[in-house]
């Protein structure tokens, strides 16, 4: 049976327009941006068309407020520690939502280990923000508060307007990650309220090896990553013009296919969800309706993640847990957790995430192979046969 | 170069485990594990002179806990009750060409869910061995009295 691939939330191919566009820069190489001769200017030229390109997929104010970095967990790096040193004179408290990303857990909890305060905001059991413990947290003190666009475990989009306001009403700056959902819901920095933006070039089709974070005019960043000061100061190092090139035509593609895109993979996924939720102990996780377009997410009672993946890969089609079993650490998701699931429920976690190649036609065929899944690992399971979860 | 994912045979026992289910009134019945932590086995065994008969198991859990205790099964049938108490974590993650290092431990617990089941079968043995032996007593008694 033909691959049919529904994890495009860890990885995406690169869009063939994509590739046709950037591989020249590859294949021949290119000059050095900083560099004067006519080489390096052709490479300056890229790169500030790719910025302006990015820019205009989020309605940043102008091309300057794109800061492109290696990754978007660089970019994330760059917003948290790079605004909570630099604005240590007003706190040193920052906050983010108990479901954020780790590669922004991580460097608010390194900035705890060197003194900050770290506050973590709770979230309902479909993922939305507590607005009213959001407002209670912050303080003047807390100087970077970072809330993601949407989840990429269980789809869940936050209501971000509302959130800044909250936000610059009470504490200072907010950080968006928007990895998962920029190419998917249209997101504007300016009419959203948002300062900093962390965006990456492969969840927008683009190639490996770029990320970018906006920064609105006036936010006053350090940053993390020191030498020949490129990118206004804020990202040292020779950028990759390749991957950046890449993904600012990703962004244009992305810009003017959305729309039309995300009502297709909305299709798909109600079809989805609907059918598999008729499977017995099947529950969706996340937001039934505040959520990607491209997104569904499941958790089946009596059966473990790792296992529906393996299953399912044997039938060609490849999905995501957020199991424990397939972690590193063993640890069931922190997102699963902080929705409220016991970890036996979290072990049952399956998420599925649509993207461009997919199409209709293959809802029949993923529908029986979850089906076939779930029967079968139910049979080899003790649980199954009774009421333990 | 290091083992990337599970070894072919893992998957092998993971798509096409052998001696899943239960057995009725079994021998022994070993269970190991719990829901919380991702890995429940159960472990029924039949047996005749010492002999592992026949066995059957049950699981939940990933991949490694499936092809294990399909593993440990396919190990034990036919061996005695003595030997395969001898069976360790190492020989069915080495029947299986290795697992993942971060799999060794705790999705492993097969040979402690059939040890497990043994240990049930000496205990249930020693009570009707010691049940067999007090009739034959009482019947020298009787005799004896008459």
């Amino acid at each position: 049976m033909e691959r049919v691939y529904l994890d495009y939330v860890s990885s995406k191919p690169i869009d063939p327009r994509v590739l046709e566009f950037a591989k020249p820069f590859l294949e021949g190489g290119c000059g050095n941006p900083s560099s004067l001769h006519s080489a390096g200017l052709e490479a300056k030229h890229l790169l500030e068309d790719a910025r302006a390109k990015v820019a205009e997929l989020i309605n940043g104010e102008n091309e300057k407020t794109i800061i492109f970095t290696g990754s978007a967990t660089e970019a994330n790096n760059l917003a948290i520690k790079g605004g909570a040193l630099r604005n240590m004179s007003k706190g040193k408290e920052v906050a983010a939502t108990a479901i954020e990303h780790i590669s922004v857990l991580n460097p608010m909890k390194e900035l705890q280990k060197n003194g900050f305060t770290l506050n973590l905001i709770p979230v309902d059991s479909t993922g939305m923000v507590d607005l009213v413990k959001l407002e209670e947290i912050l303080t003047k003190k807390t100087t970077v508060t970072s809330i993601m666009y949407a989840n990429n475990e269980i789809g869940t989009i936050e209501p971000i307007k509302e959130i800044s306001k909250i936000v610059h009403d009470k504490g200072w700056y907010l950080h968006v990650d928007a990895t998962a959902a920029a190419g998917y819901l249209p997101v504007d920095v300016q009419a959203e309220g948002i300062d900093m933006l962390t965006l990456s070039s492969n969840d927008l089709y683009g190639p490996q090896g770029a990320g970018a974070l906006y920064v609105k005019p006036g936010v006053k960043l350090q940053p993390v990553i020191l030498g020949g000061g490129q990118e206004s100061g804020l990202r040292s190092g020779t950028e990759n013009i390749f991957a950046i090139a890449g993904m600012g035509e990703a962004a244009r593609i992305a810009k003017e296919e959305m729309a039309q895109e995300s009502e297709r993979l909305k299709g798909i996924r109600d079809n989805l969800i609907q059918a598999l939720l008729m499977i017995e102990g099947a529950y969706l996780t996340g937001h039934p309706t505040k959520r990607l377009p491209h997104h569904a997410s499941f958790r089946f009672n009596y059966i473990e993640g790792e296992s529906i993946l393996l299953n399912m890969d044997r039938l060609n089609i490849q999905v995501a847990t957020g199991s424990a079993c397939s972690s590193k650490t063993l640890e069931p998701s922190h997102v699963l957790l902080a929705i409220g699931l016991k970890h036996e429920e979290a072990h049952g976690s399956t998420v599925l995430t649509l993207g461009r190649l997919n199409k209709v036609e293959e809802i029949p065929t993923i529908v029986k192979s979850v089906k076939e899944t779930v029967e079968r690992l139910r049979k080899l399971s003790p649980l199954s046969s009774r009421e333990v979860i | 170069m290091a083992q990337i994912g599970y070894s072919k045979k893992v998957m092998e026992h993971f798509m096409n485990p052998r001696n899943v289910g239960t057995i009725e009134n079994p021998d022994g019945h070993g269970k190991v594990g719990n829901p919380v932590c991702g890995d429940l086995m159960e472990m029924y065994i039949k047996v005749e002179d010492d002999v592992i008969t026949d066995i059957k198991f049950q699981t939940f859990g990933c991949g490694s806990a499936i092809a294990t205790s399909s593993m440990v099964t396919e190990l034990a049938k036919g061996m005695h009750v003595d030997e395969a108490m001898k069976l360790t974590r190492n020989d069915v993650a080495s029947e299986l060409d290795g697992l993942p290092p971060q799999k060794m431990h705790c999705s492993n617990l097969a040979a402690d869910a059939l040890h497990e089941a043994i240990k049930d079968y000496e205990s249930k043995k020693e009570t009707t061995e010691r049940g067999t032996k007090a009739q034959r007593e009482d019947g020298r008694q009787g005799k004896h009295r008459s």
